[in-house]
């Protein structure tokens, strides 16, 4: 039997190795599942994890696939911390790509450094207000906002298939469903290759919402409504505030990761802009241990993880299933391994004699 | 056969299911726990039902098989959140990847084959009644257990004492600890049952629905289900009303667009949605009935005191 | 440390000899918007990619990626192909489409396949099927089956190739029954087999006796069969799934056109073209007519017959659009531009397209 123990404190020791234990364990496991399924286990473990790390080319798709990842997921480490379920990222992404798409598509003509920041700016807006919509009936009728974002992230592309099949449509285009193709400074500058401005962004916001929530007030809150409630009420912290704050911000997150998305890498408004980052950026906040910095190494794993299962596809001809179903358990051995991080775990026979983890 | 008759026909299809998976959840999260692996465990019932009906020929193995694939597939879940005290909302995400993964490589040989159907019922005499006959007594048993699993789940939970410790484990495992309850039993059990009914669910999806298998096929009706427990507010007669609403809207909204009118396919597809999310709101209004059911400790991990 | 290293560098050589042995064959990669297991568009691509293989042997080797979104992911999956070493990418999905001039500019030194769309370049072909000839024929077998005069269509997405389908579809079983009517339902998915089925069991409550799809599952014919009314397949033969029920199904058949693709390559006479096949050259076959009296079955036989002959055209004028007016006048057809944006429907159709 098993059971747990919790520490007087965090283990340090722990925090660092777990990752690589649920790694290792990921390994062993994957490599029965490639066997099984008839491949060789080595080769398939390399193709997955470092053949990805060997080109210059490969790096940098690796920065572009985590980017929207780490900035949704930041944004959803805030609002999860304070118990705020935003599982409607998607949308708000769907949201925000549409509202920053109105100046290429109805203000063609304003094209400079400044019709850029405004796309930016609209697409944060746009995401803001899409979730602020779940944090509203959460805070004056109650409604559970699991359900409302959820149910909101399918009106949201819906309303997207709409808009590029009728009024968005490229008049240009064949009566296809696409926008006008974006240019100038409609267009994220890059960086580098195929990275954009979207990383710089992705970036910053990590450093700010670390600093946001170790260093300022409102981050004080986040953490206090998260864990003891009670005790935040008594400190005069609204419940409401912090819904509708921790909503906003990771919406208005999530809307910049969709105008970034669109305008950087896409160039074009489209029916199918995300493939779920939305909801693999859950997965991302998670990993990440809701901390901004774990959150976006988390984003660089998943990544890493979509990466190697196409390189395995092509290379070893590993079916692109195996790939999620790997996914899903490295990601079964990473939470199994943090359970480390904060409890001791024992062994027992029934009676007799205890053995334990350091 | 006359158009009532006929919606009404469509929409028990449309919403069983739904109604499937989402009793199974709401028995889940009564006791406390929240399993965002509904889909996986859905479609991995939908492709081993498949399977096992196709390789016997017998739609009934399927259905156990199905309901077997689903609480096999929560176990690794139940073991992680509940012995080692994972985070619930990322171990069911990783368990509808996992779930995904592995029935597009079990399906995989199977694809492009038609299944084995589950027979409808047929009562002689009862069952030719026009209009009450097909309606009440023409379905198939998985319709009719939807029913009989919502009517005992109600039971179960609110007329057994049973039933109210996996409540009490819900609102308060700490409490429920101390007063000797076995949450952590209780809450596998729990768990295994909602994996069962999630991967009946899925065998009706393959066997009964649309008797095939095709990647995939779950398309998201496990994120419905778990959205239809929070519309539910927990409250198994709800479910019930959730779920045929939904699926009662969503033809509601396929028949307008035959009839012509010309309103934009997209806005009558967002309807359920729609709909949905304004039914929530109305009924979350009364909060002391939202919070009387809300099992405040869900998704909280819970470990005991030694 | 030590022991890692040698794990990695064995697996590194035995990735590189594998890649080695394929280097003087040709490198054929594919790209699919869906799984091969949708058993509908991506299945037939998959099905054309299996016919490169049988028909060239030790010639090429083949690879594909499924699944790949359109968008970000797609622009990589092809680099990934090219930097592979793929000399011929078939990009079998119209969203794939700016991706893939994107990726072609910078490497003009790999030929690639773009199915359904119009834009190309020195080194970007476009190819696409006139399913529209396929449904001309089983919309003619429908104004014959239908005793009610009537049809359910059960659509995707608004887009001109399906517009065209319904079109062409009403206009076969126009010129059998002048009244003949169909109702249009839109799933928004091109493949979800309960709603295509709930669309099914809708059509048909509203009096619709033939069923005929442009989705990819077989929901739709499976519905047909339980209800006892007829229906055709799409993409693929799907007479398995009412053998009493389908009448004939319209399958996409890509191999020919990419065993002649990836043989000019091999002999370097590839160039950049739009093709644009139908039953003549093989990219549309229809599955065996069923399920009808014979002189149905021979009237089908004529009709396609007379399309792979050129004797008829699915459009040919007088055309009428929804609101009356004459869009293709007597003696003259649409042309292939105006049939490829096509955004309007024929008379005697019951619904609104977007504008």
């Amino acid at each position: 039997m098993i059971w747990l123990e919790k520490r007087p404190a965090p283990s340090r020791l722990w925090a660092v190795l777990s990752p690589f234990a649920a790694i290792g364990m990921a390994l062993v496991a994957g490599a029965v599942m490639f066997a099984v399924l008839g491949h060789d286990p080595l080769e398939a473990l390399y193709v997955y994890f470092l053949e990805p790390l060997t080109s210059a080319w490969s790096i940098e798709e690796l920065i572009v696939k985590a980017t929207p990842l780490a900035i949704i997921g930041v944004g959803l480490a805030m609002a999860y911390r304070a118990n705020v379920w935003n599982i409607g990222a998607e949308g708000q992404l769907v949201m925000g790509a549409v509202a920053g798409s109105v100046i290429p598509v109805l203000l063609p003509g304003w094209n400079d450094p400044t019709a850029l920041l405004a796309m930016l700016l609209l697409g944060a807006l746009g995401g803001a207000l899409w979730g602020w919509i779940p944090a509203l009936l959460k805070n004056r009728f109650n409604a559970n906002e699991i359900l409302t974002s959820l149910m909101l992230v399918y009106v949201a592309q819906l309303f997207l298939d709409w808009l590029v099949r009728g009024p968005f449509r490229d008049p240009q285009g064949f009566n296809f469903p696409k926008s006008v193709t974006f240019e100038g400074w409609h267009v994220m500058p890059a960086i580098s290759g195929r990275v954009h401005l979207g990383t710089i962004i992705a970036l910053l916001a990590v450093v700010a919402l670390w600093v946001v929530l170790n260093r300022m007030r409102y981050g004080f809150e986040v953490r206090v409504m998260g864990s003891a409630p009670r005790a935040g009420a008594f400190a005069g912290f609204s419940a409401a505030r912090v819904t509708s704050a921790s909503f906003l911000l990771s919406g208005a997150l999530a809307g910049l990761a969709g105008i970034g998305e669109v305008s950087g890498s896409i160039g074009q408004l489209q029916p199918s802009i995300s493939p779920g980052y939305g909801f693999t950026a859950i997965i991302a906040a998670f990993l990440g241990r809701l901390s901004p910095f774990g959150v976006l190494f988390a984003s660089l794993l998943l990544a890493l993880t979509y990466l190697g299962g196409e390189s395995a596809q092509l290379a070893l001809n590993i079916s692109g299933k195996t790939a999620q179903a790997f996914q899903g358990m490295l990601l079964f051995f990473i939470l199994a391994a943090d359970t480390l991080v904060n409890y001791r775990i024992h062994f027992r026979r029934s009676g007799a004699g205890e053995g334990g983890t350091p | 056969m006359n158009g009532l008759e006929a919606f009404l026909l469509t929409v028990i299809t449309a919403s069983t299911p739904l109604l499937l998976a989402a009793i199974g959840e709401l028995v889940v999260e009564r006791s406390g726990v929240l399993n965002l692996g509904v889909e996986g465990m859905m479609v991995m019932g939908a492709v081993s039902a498949f399977v096992a009906a196709y390789a016997t020929g017998n739609p009934w193995i399927g259905v156990l098989a199905g309901a077997a694939a689903g609480a096999l597939l929560s176990l690794p879940f139940a073991f992680l959140t509940q012995t080692l005290a994972t985070n619930q909302v990322a171990t069911g995400l990783a368990l509808t990847l996992l779930g995904l993964g592995l029935s597009g490589l079990l399906g995989e040989k199977f694809v492009g084959q038609p299944g084995v159907p589950l027979p409808k019922l047929h009562i002689p005499g009862l069952s030719d009644i026009p209009f009450i006959g097909p309606v009440l007594f023409g379905h198939d048993v998985l319709v009719y257990a939807s029913f009989a699993f919502t009517a005992g789940v109600m039971w179960f939970l609110f007329r057994t004492r049973a039933g109210l410790v996996l409540r009490a484990i819900g609102v308060n495992h700490t409490a429920a600890h101390a007063l000797g309850y076995p949450v952590v039993k209780v809450r596998y059990m729990a768990i295994l049952f909602g994996g069962a009914l999630a991967g009946l669910a899925g065998a009706y999806l393959s066997l009964s629905y649309t008797p095939q298998w095709i990647e995939n096929m779950t398309a998201g009706r496990g994120w419905i289900a778990l959205a239809l427990v929070v519309f539910a507010t927990w409250r198994p007669l709800r479910v019930l009303a959730g779920a045929y609403l939904f699926g009662a809207v969503w033809i509601l909204g396929l028949y307008v667009q035959a009839l012509g009118f010309g309103l934009p396919s997209q806005l009558l597809t967002a309807l359920p949605y729609i709909v949905t999310i304004v039914a929530l709101v109305i009924i979350s209004r009364n909060r002391t009935l939202t919070l009387t059911n809300t099992p405040a400790s869900i998704g909280i991990p819970f470990v005991p005191d030694r | 440390m030590k022991k890692w290293k040698i794990l990695a560098a064995a697996a590194a050589l035995a990735l590189a000899s594998g890649v080695a042995q394929a280097a003087d064959k040709l490198k054929v990669g594919f790209i699919y918007v869906g799984p091969i297991g949708d058993h509908g568009w991506s299945y037939q691509h998959d099905q054309g990619r299996l016919a490169i293989e049988k028909a060239l042997g030790d010639k090429v080797k083949t690879s594909y990626l499924e699944k790949v979104p359109e968008g970000p992911d797609a622009e990589r999956a092809l680099e990934r192909l090219v930097r592979s070493g793929h000399k011929l990418i078939f990009a079998t999905s119209f969203g794939y489409m700016d991706t893939v001039l994107k990726v072609a500019k910078r490497h003009p030194d790999v030929k690639f396949e773009h199915a359904t769309g119009y834009k190309r370049a020195k080194n970007v072909a476009t190819y696409s099927s006139r399913f529209y000839e396929g449904r001309y024929i089983i919309g003619r077998i429908a104004g014959k089956m239908s005793k009610k005069g009537m049809a359910g269509y059960i659509a995707s997405f608004p887009i001109p190739e399906v517009v065209r389908g319904i079109n062409a579809f009403l206009l076969g079983a126009q010129s059998v029954n002048p009244d003949f009517k169909i109702k249009v339902v839109w799933v928004n998915t091109w493949y979800d087999p309960g709603k295509e089925a709930d669309a099914a069991k809708v059509l048909i409550s509203q009096g619709a006796d033939i069923i005929t799809q442009h989705t990819d599952s077989a929901a739709p014919m499976q519905v047909a069969a339980e209800k006892g009314v007829y229906a055709f397949g799409q993409a693929s033969d799907m007479i398995k799934f009412g053998p009493k029920t389908q009448l004939t199904a319209i399958i996409d058949n890509w191999g020919p056109y990419y065993v002649k693709r990836a043989k000019a390559v091999l002999d370097g006479t590839w160039k950049s073209e739009d093709t644009w096949g139908g039953l003549k050259s093989g990219m549309v076959v229809m599955a065996p007519y069923t399920n009808m009296p014979d002189d149905v079955k021979k009237m089908a036989e004529e009709t396609e017959a007379a399309i792979r002959d050129g004797k008829l055209h699915p459009f040919a004028g007088p055309i009428y659009d929804q609101e009356g007016k004459l869009r293709v006048k007597k003696g003259e057809t649409l042309s292939d531009q105006e049939l490829l944006g096509m955004n309007w429907y024929v008379k005697g159709v019951d619904d609104k397209l977007p504008k």
